[in-house]
C-alpha cells in the first residue's frame, strides 16, 4: 500500500533523510522510533506534503500512485492522514465548520455524498463522546485555548471522522498522561484492519502497549538502521538507543 | 486653481439645482462660499495625506439617474426599513416603523456643520433629502433599516448627499442597520448625526457594498451622553474610493463607544477609515478594532485619533489596527494617535501588518481543504473577530455571510 524507496529531503539545502526504505503493506502498522534529531518528524511532513521540505531523491509510491507528486489536499482526499506533533491553532475558525469542510472535501473526493448540517454534527458528537472530549469543543476555536492533550484528542477525532487509508501519528504520545494514551490507542486499535495502514512515529515505547506494531523500525541519522517485530519495541527501552544503534552501525 | 477642480462638478450642479433643493439656503450658500474658497481637500492637508480625491477632477453629473432594485435582505424582510434612492426618500419601498418620529430633511432643523469641514460642506450644499428618526425617551424602537440604493448599470454619472439624523431619548433604544448598494458610477457623500441622551443605547451596522466604480464620502457624528452607548461596525467591500470618517464623542460620564470596522478590498480600490474619539468625560470607555484585508493593487488607510481631555480622568480606551496583505502589490497607511491631556487614564493601542501563516494554510490542505478554500476560510476568520461586538446574533451570523461571499 505504501512503499517508500530510497527516499532522501532537506530543509534549507541540510539533508535530513537519507535514503530510507519502507514497505508497508495493507492493514499492518509500524512503528519508527529513533531518537531526537533522526528525521523521524521529517519524514512525516514529507509524506504529507508540506513544501518547506524538498525531496531529493527516491520515490514514494502510495496504491500504486506517486505520492510526491501529489498536493497536501490530494494527498488528505486520497486517504492520508497526519496526526500533527504540535497542531496549529486556528484563531476565528470554528471547530465544527472546519471538521465538516475537511470532511466534505474528503467525501466529494470519494464520490460520496456531501453532509448536511445536522448529520455532520451528530457524526461529530457521537466521535467527540467516544474521545472523552467536552460537549462544547465542536462550537470551539480550533484548538484556541486547547490544553496539549485536548489538542491531541481533537487530532484523534478528526482522524476518527475521516476515516484514513492511512494514518501517520507523529509524536502523538508525547505531553499525554496515561488516560489520553489508552483514549489514542483506542482510535488507532477501532480503525485497524483491511484498508487501515498506520505509521506509528514515537520514542517511547509506551504507546505501543495499546497500540502493538506488525513492525518497528529504528531511525537514526535519516536511515532505517534495523527492523524488526514488536519485541524491538521493548529492547529499545530496556538497552537504549545507542546500543541498537551501535550493533547496526 | 488646479487644486480645486475636483470640486467644480459639484458646484456647477448647486448653481444650476439650488432652486429645487429643499430649504437650508443660508446653511448650503456658506457650504458654497466655503468650497469655492477651499476646494475638496488634498494630500498636502494632513488628515488627507493617504487619499486623494483627484479622480474626482473633471467629473460632470447628471440631474437624476434611476436606482438599482431593493436587494434580498433574507432575515430582515419584514423588519421597518426606510428606502433612498439615488439619495432621495422613496415611500413605495419603505415600511415605516411604529412608534418614533420621522421628519424629512426640508423641515428638520440642521446645525451647519460646525468645523468647516469641506465634507460635510459638500453634503450640506447639495443634499436633496434625509430622514430624521427620533425615538422617545424609554422606548425599544427594535431594528429599522436604512438602505442606500445608489445609481443603476445604466445610468449617467451621479452624485447624491444624503443627510440623517438619528435622535435616541433617555433609556430608549435602537439598532440600525444600512446597506449602501448600487451599480454605476456615482458619488454617494452621507453624513448621519447621532445624538444619544442618558443611559440610551445604539446599535449601528453599516454595510457598504456600493458599485465598484463609485466614489463613498461618509461622515458619521455621534454625540453621546452619560451612561449612554454606541456600537458602530462598519464593512466596507465596495468603491473605488471609499472614506469614512466617525468623529464619536463621550460627553457624559460613564458613556461607551465602539467604533469597530472591516474592510476587505481588492483591484484597485481604496479604502481609508478615519475616526476621531472624544473622551470629554470622567470614566468613559471607548473600543476600536479595525481589519483590513487586502488583495491586488488595493490600498486601505486607518487614520485613529483618540482624545482624552483633562477632565476625562479614568478613561479607558482601547485600539488595535490589524491588517492581512493578500498580495504583494496591497499597501496599508495606518496612523494611530494619542492626545491624552488627564493623568489617570488606561489606553493601548496596537497594529499588526502580515500575510497568511503558512503552518495555518498546510494544516487546513493536510485535511483535504483546497489551497484556495484554506486561504478564504483563513481571511473570513481574520475578519469576524472585528464583529465580536456586534451583540445580536442574527446581525452577526448576516455579516459572517456577506464576509464569506465578499459582496453583498
Amino acid at each position: 500500500m505504501l512503499n517508500i524507496e530510497n527516499l532522501a529531503a532537506a530543509i534549507d539545502g541540510k539533508e535530513i533523510l537519507r535514503g530510507i526504505n519502507i514497505t508497508l503493506p495493507d492493514g499492518e502498522i509500524h512503528a519508527i522510533m529513533g531518537p531526537n534529531g533522526s528525521g523521524k518528524s521529517t519524514l512525516s511532513y514529507v509524506l504529507s506534503g508540506r513544501d518547506e521540505y524538498q525531496v531529493t531523491g527516491g520515490s514514494v509510491q502510495f496504491d500504486g500512485a506517486d505520492l510526491l507528486a501529489m498536493a497536501p489536499e490530494d494527498r488528505a482526499r486520497a486517504g492520508i492522514f497526519l496526526a500533527f506533533q504540535s497542531p496549529v491553532e486556528l484563531p476565528g475558525v470554528g471547530n465544527a465548520h472546519f471538521l465538516r469542510t475537511a470532511l466534505n472535501a474528503v467525501r466529494r473526493a470519494r464520490g460520496e455524498d456531501e453532509m448536511d448540517a445536522a448529520a455532520f454534527l451528530r457524526a461529530a458528537r457521537t466521535a467527540a463522546e467516544q474521545l472523552g472530549m467536552p460537549a462544547d469543543l465542536l462550537k470551539r476555536q480550533v484548538n484556541v485555548g486547547f490544553s496539549g492533550g485536548e489538542k491531541k484528542r481533537n487530532e484523534m477525532l478528526q482522524m476518527a471522522l475521516l476515516k484514513p487509508r492511512l494514518a501517520i501519528l507523529d509524536e502523538t504520545d508525547s505531553g499525554l498522561d496515561i488516560d489520553a494514551l489508552r483514549i489514542v490507542g483506542h482510535s488507532v486499535n477501532a480503525l485497524r484492519g483491511p484498508g487501515f495502514s498506520a505509521l506509528i512515529i514515537t520514542h517511547h515505547q509506551r504507546l505501543l502497549d495499546h497500540i502493538v506494531p506488525d513492525r518497528v523500525h529504528v531511525l537514526a541519522h535519516g536511515r532505517i538502521v534495523h527492523s524488526g517485530g514488536p519485541d524491538l519495541a521493548r529492547t529499545l527501552e530496556a538497552q537504549g538507543y545507542a546500543q541498537v544503534i551501535g550493533n547496526a552501525a | 486653481m488646479n487644486a480645486i477642480a475636483p470640486v467644480s462638478g459639484f458646484l456647477t450642479r448647486y448653481e444650476n439645482s439650488r432652486a429645487h433643493l429643499p430649504g437650508h439656503e443660508a446653511a448650503r450658500h456658506n457650504a458654497a462660499k466655503l468650497l469655492t474658497a477651499q476646494g475638496l481637500p488634498v494630500p498636502r492637508d494632513e488628515a488627507w495625506k493617504y487619499t486623494n480625491l483627484r479622480s474626482l477632477n473633471g467629473m460632470v453629473f447628471a440631474d437624476t439617474a434611476a436606482a438599482v432594485d431593493l436587494p434580498p435582505l433574507g432575515a430582515f424582510a419584514d423588519y421597518p426599513r426606510l428606502v433612498f434612492a439615488c439619495g432621495k426618500f422613496c415611500e413605495t419601498q419603505s415600511r415605516l416603523p411604529k412608534g418614533v418620529t420621522l421628519t424629512r430633511l426640508a423641515d428638520a432643523a440642521v446645525a451647519e456643520p460646525a468645523d468647516n469641514d469641506q465634507i460635510a460642506a459638500l453634503n450640506m450644499l447639495l443634499a436633496e433629502d434625509g430622514i430624521f428618526i427620533d425615538v422617545p425617551a424609554g422606548h425599544d424602537a427594535g431594528t429599522l433599516l436604512l438602505i442606500s440604493l445608489g445609481a443603476h448599470a445604466d445610468a449617467q454619472t451621479t452624485n447624491f448627499h444624503p443627510r440623517h439624523g438619528i435622535t435616541l431619548g433617555n433609556n430608549a433604544r435602537l439598532q440600525l442597520i444600512e446597506i449602501f448598494v448600487g451599480a454605476a458610477t456615482y458619488v454617494n457623500n452621507p453624513r448621519l448625526t447621532v445624538s444619544l441622551a442618558d443611559h440610551a443605547r445604539l446599535d449601528h451596522v453599516r454595510v457598504q457594498a456600493d458599485s465598484k466604480t463609485s466614489f463613498y464620502l461618509a461622515r458619521i457624528e455621534a454625540d453621546i451622553a452619560a451612561n449612554a452607548s454606541y456600537d458602530l461596525f462598519c464593512l466596507n467591500l465596495g468603491a473605488r474610493l471609499a472614506r469614512t470618517e466617525v468623529f464619536a464623542t463621550l460627553a457624559g460620564a460613564n458613556a461607551h463607544a465602539s467604533v469597530n470596522a472591516a474592510q476587505k478590498l481588492g483591484g484597485i480600490q481604496h479604502g481609508d477609515f478615519t475616526s476621531v474619539i472624544r473622551h470629554r468625560a470622567p470614566n468613559t470607555r471607548s473600543r476600536q478594532t479595525v481589519k483590513n484585508v487586502l488583495d491586488d493593487e488595493s490600498r486601505a488607510v486607518f487614520q485613529g485619533r483618540i482624545e482624552v481631555a483633562r477632565i476625562a480622568q479614568k478613561t479607558d480606551g482601547y485600539q488595535m489596527n490589524q491588517t492581512l496583505l493578500l498580495s504583494p502589490r496591497a499597501e496599508i497607511d495606518c496612523k494611530p494617535e494619542l492626545e491624552i491631556f488627564a493623568d489617570d487614564v488606561k489606553c493601548s493601542h496596537g497594529a499588526t501588518v502580515g500575510a497568511l501563516n503558512d503552518e495555518h494554510i498546510f494544516y487546513l490542505r493536510s485535511r483535504g481543504i483546497g489551497i484556495d478554500q484554506a486561504r478564504a476560510m483563513l481571511t473570513d476568520a481574520f475578519l469576524q473577530e472585528s464583529l465580536n461586538d456586534v451583540a445580536d446574533e442574527a446581525v452577526r451570523n448576516w455579516l459572517i455571510e456577506i464576509l464569506s461571499c465578499g459582496d453583498y
